[in-house]
C-alpha cells in the first residue's frame, strides 16, 4: 500500500465541537485511521508529529496576534488546508465582538486588561491564508466531514452543495415552516445539516451561514412585514455566522463594506 | 356510487393487489402525501386556507374527507423521486465493475390526487416518459402506478386550473375518479373507473347506481369550483407576453424580491431537473452515482468552466418563468404550468407568477408596437 497521507487537526478560537465531529464518526474511525495517518490531533492523542502534512483540518477563528502567526506556519506545513466550522469560515459566535469596541469591554471585564492580547475582530481563516475548502456549520455535519476527507483521498471535489436549506427540506418532504408562519433562515442559509430544525417544525437558525447568492434583505423584509422589530431581525442574523458578509451587510449596513 | 363507509376498504384492496398506498395525511401543520395505513388516516373535517407564502389548516363544519386542495408534494415525489441511486461501482485488483441499481419495483397507489396533478403527470409523460430521452426509471414507476383522483369542489385562493384547462374535474388519465358528496342524503362518492385496473378495483367495492340528482350535484359542484378559482392565467396570452418581455425592466423588480431559494421549483409538479453526484468512500474502492432534484434557481445549476451563466436572481427567475410558460411550448408542445398554485403558496416571500405575468404585460409594449 502507498504511504498513508498525513492528517493534522488544528484548533484556534473555538469550542472544539467541530474537531469532535471527527471522533463522532465512530463506525468509520478505524477505516479513517487505516486510510490516513493522524499526525496531529490533540483531542484524540497528545502524541504529535511534525509537518509537513498532506491535509490540515482547521477549526476556530483568528482572535489573537499569536493565532495570526500560527496559522501562517500551519499553511506552510500543509499541502491542503480545509477550514471547518462557522468559526473558521465566518469568525463564529465570537465575531459578535466585531460589532463592539474590544478595548471598551476588556476594560470592563478584566481587572488588568493590559495582560489580554486580543485582536479587534474575530476573523475566518481565509482572511489570513489561502484555504482549499471551507466546510460550513456550527457544528459541521460529520457525514460532510467524511465526504471532504474521502474526496481529498480521491483527489476530487467534495460533493457539498451550496444551495439553500429549502432544497434539503423539499427533498425530505419537510413542510415549510416559513410558509406556516415562523421566521426561518432556511431560504438564505447554506445547506448541509439536512434540514435538521425544520424537520422538527422549528425555523432554521442559520448555523451553516449564507447560501450561495442569498437575498437576505428580501427575507428580512418579509420578517418585518410579519411583525418583526428591527432588533429582532438583527438578532436573527447575528448568531454563529454574524460576521459572514451577507448576514453582516443586512444586520449592520453602516459597518460593512 | 359508493358510500363513504364502503370506501374504507380501498387501502386494503389496493395493498392486496401489491400497491404501497400513499394519500393525504395531516403532518407537520399541513396535508402532505404519505403512507396511508388506513382510511381513518385521511384528514377528516379539515380544510386549508392558502395565500401567497401562506398555508394554514382550518377546521371544516362537516366531516368531508377531501375538503382541501393540493399540499406541498405531488405525484413527482413517487414517480420522479428526489434522490435515486443510479449505480454503484466497485474496484477490485485494479478492475472497476459497475453495478446498475434496479428501479424500486414496488408499485404505488396514489390516493387523492387532484385534476391538476394528473395534468402534471401528463406533462411528465411527455418530458420523461416518451421522446428521445425517456427515463426508464420514470417509465417503470409510472407504468406500475395506480392513480386515484378526487375532483375539486372548493378551490383555494392560489388555484387557477380552470383557466389553464386542467381542472377542476378530471377528464382522463386516472384509474379511479372520485367526487365527494356530503349532505342530508349522506356521505357518499360518485366513483368512476377509466382503466381495466381501475374497473377491477371498482368491482371489488360495494357500489350502487348513481341517482340522477347526484349527477346533477356533481356537475353543479364543478361549475361552482370553476367560478371560485382564486387566480387566472391565460396560457396563450402568457406565452405571448413572455416572448415580448425578454428585456423588460420588470425582471429586476422580481429579482430584488426573489430569495433564489428554489422552493417554487421543488414544489412544482412539472419541474423535473436533476443533478448528478458522484461520491467515493475512504478506500476509493466503492463509488456511487446519485441523481437528485436540482433547481435552475441554484447558482451552480448553470455553472460552466468559466462560472455560472445566470449570475443574477432576476436572470434565474426569468429563465424559470420563460421556460415554464413560454419555451416549454416549443420544447414539449404545451405549457409547463398546470395551475396548481403550489409555487405561489410555498414561496416564502409570496411571489405570484400570475401577478408577474400581469406586471410584465403592463410593463412591456404590445408586440405589434415593436418595430
Amino acid at each position: 500500500m502507498a504511504r498513508r497521507p498525513k492528517l493534522a487537526v488544528w484548533k484556534f478560537t473555538s469550542c472544539d465541537g467541530c474537531q469532535l465531529s471527527l471522533l463522532d464518526l465512530e463506525d468509520e474511525l478505524l477505516e479513517i485511521a487505516e486510510a490516513i495517518k493522524i499526525s496531529h490531533f490533540t483531542e484524540a492523542t497528545r502524541r504529535s508529529q511534525r509537518g509537513p502534512y498532506d491535509l490540515s483540518l482547521v477549526e476556530g477563528s483568528i482572535t489573537t496576534p499569536a493565532e495570526r502567526e500560527k496559522i501562517l506556519q500551519i499553511r506552510r506545513d500543509s499541502r491542503r488546508l480545509v477550514a471547518i466550522g462557522a468559526c473558521a469560515t465566518a469568525g463564529g459566535i465570537q465575531a459578535l465582538r466585531n460589532f463592539a469596541d474590544v478595548r471598551e469591554y476588556l476594560s470592563v471585564v478584566y481587572a488588568n486588561p493590559d495582560t489580554i492580547a486580543a485582536l479587534r475582530d474575530s476573523t475566518p481563516i481565509s482572511e489570513h491564508v489561502p484555504v482549499d475548502f471551507e466546510l460550513r456549520g456550527c457544528p459541521i455535519d460529520k457525514r460532510q466531514l467524511l465526504e471532504v476527507v474521502s474526496a481529498f483521498l480521491a483527489d476530487r471535489r467534495p460533493v457539498v452543495s451550496e444551495h439553500s436549506v429549502c432544497v434539503e427540506c423539499k427533498r425530505r418532504g419537510v413542510v415549510c415552516v416559513a410558509v406556516l408562519g415562523q421566521p426561518c433562515m432556511g431560504p438564505i442559509t447554506h445547506a448541509g445539516c439536512g434540514a435538521l430544525c425544520p424537520a422538527y417544525s422549528r425555523g432554521c437558525y442559520g448555523c451553516f451561514g449564507p447560501a450561495e447568492a442569498p437575498n437576505v434583505s428580501a427575507l428580512a423584509r418579509r420578517w418585518r412585514e410579519d411583525g418583526a422589530a428591527p432588533d429582532d431581525v438583527v438578532r436573527m442574523l447575528r448568531t454563529f455566522n454574524a460576521a459572514a458578509p451577507a448576514f453582516r451587510k443586512e444586520s449592520d449596513p453602516r459597518g460593512s463594506d | 356510487m359508493v358510500d363513504a363507509a364502503a370506501l374504507e376498504a380501498l387501502p386494503s384492496l389496493l395493498r392486496a393487489r401489491g400497491y404501497r398506498v400513499v394519500g393525504p395525511v395531516e403532518r407537520g401543520g399541513a396535508i402532505v402525501l404519505d403512507e396511508l395505513a388506513s382510511w381513518d388516516d385521511l384528514p377528516r373535517g379539515t380544510t386549508v386556507e392558502l395565500g401567497p407564502g401562506a398555508y394554514r389548516l382550518r377546521k371544516r363544519p362537516d366531516e368531508a374527507l377531501f375538503g382541501y386542495v393540493v399540499g406541498p408534494q405531488s405525484a413527482k415525489t413517487w414517480l420522479h423521486p428526489p434522490a435515486v441511486l443510479e449505480f454503484r461501482a466497485e474496484r477490485s485488483r485494479g478492475r472497476v465493475t459497475v453495478v446498475a441499481e434496479p428501479a424500486d419495483p414496488s408499485p404505488v397507489a396514489l390516493v387523492g390526487l387532484r385534476p391538476c396533478d394528473l395534468a402534471a403527470i401528463r406533462v411528465h409523460d411527455h418530458v420523461l416518459g416518451d421522446g428521445p430521452v425517456a427515463d426508464p426509471r420514470y417509465r417503470s414507476h409510472r407504468g406500475a402506478a395506480f392513480l386515484i383522483v378526487v375532483d375539486c369542489a372548493e378551490p383555494a385562493a392560489t388555484c387557477f386550473c380552470a383557466s389553464m384547462g386542467t381542472g377542476p374535474s378530471a377528464t382522463g388519465g386516472f384509474d379511479l375518479a372520485l367526487n365527494e358528496l356530503l349532505d342530508e342524503d349522506g356521505h357518499r362518492f360518485v366513483i368512476e373507473a377509466a382503466t381495466d385496473a381501475g374497473a377491477e378495483v371498482l368491482g371489488a367495492l360495494a357500489t350502487r347506481p348513481v341517482p340522477l340528482d347526484d349527477e346533477v350535484r356533481v356537475e353543479a359542484a364543478h361549475e361552482r369550483a370553476r367560478m371560485a378559482m382564486g387566480r387566472r392565467l391565460d396560457p396563450g396570452r402568457a406565452r405571448d407576453v413572455l416572448r415580448n418581455a425578454v428585456e423588460s425592466p420588470a425582471w429586476s423588480e422580481v429579482g430584488d424580491a426573489c430569495l433564489g431559494c428554489a422552493n417554487c421549483t421543488m414544489v412544482c409538479p412539472t419541474c423535473f431537473c436533476t443533478t448528478v453526484e458522484d461520491v467515493t468512500d475512504l478506500t476509493g474502492d466503492h463509488a456511487e452515482r446519485w441523481r437528485r432534484w436540482d433547481s435552475c434557481f441554484t447558482f451552480q445549476f448553470s455553472r460552466l468552466s468559466s462560472g455560472p451563466v445566470r449570475t443574477s436572481t432576476a436572470a434565474r427567475y426569468r429563465h424559470w418563468l420563460r421556460h415554464k410558460l413560454e419555451t416549454w411550448h416549443e420544447q414539449f408542445g404545451e405549457s409547463g404550468c398546470v395551475g396548481c398554485g403550489r409555487c405561489i403558496t410555498w414561496c416564502p416571500v409570496g411571489i405570484d407568477l400570475t401577478e408577474e405575468v400581469a406586471r410584465l404585460e403592463s410593463a412591456t409594449p404590445e408586440s405589434g408596437d415593436v418595430a
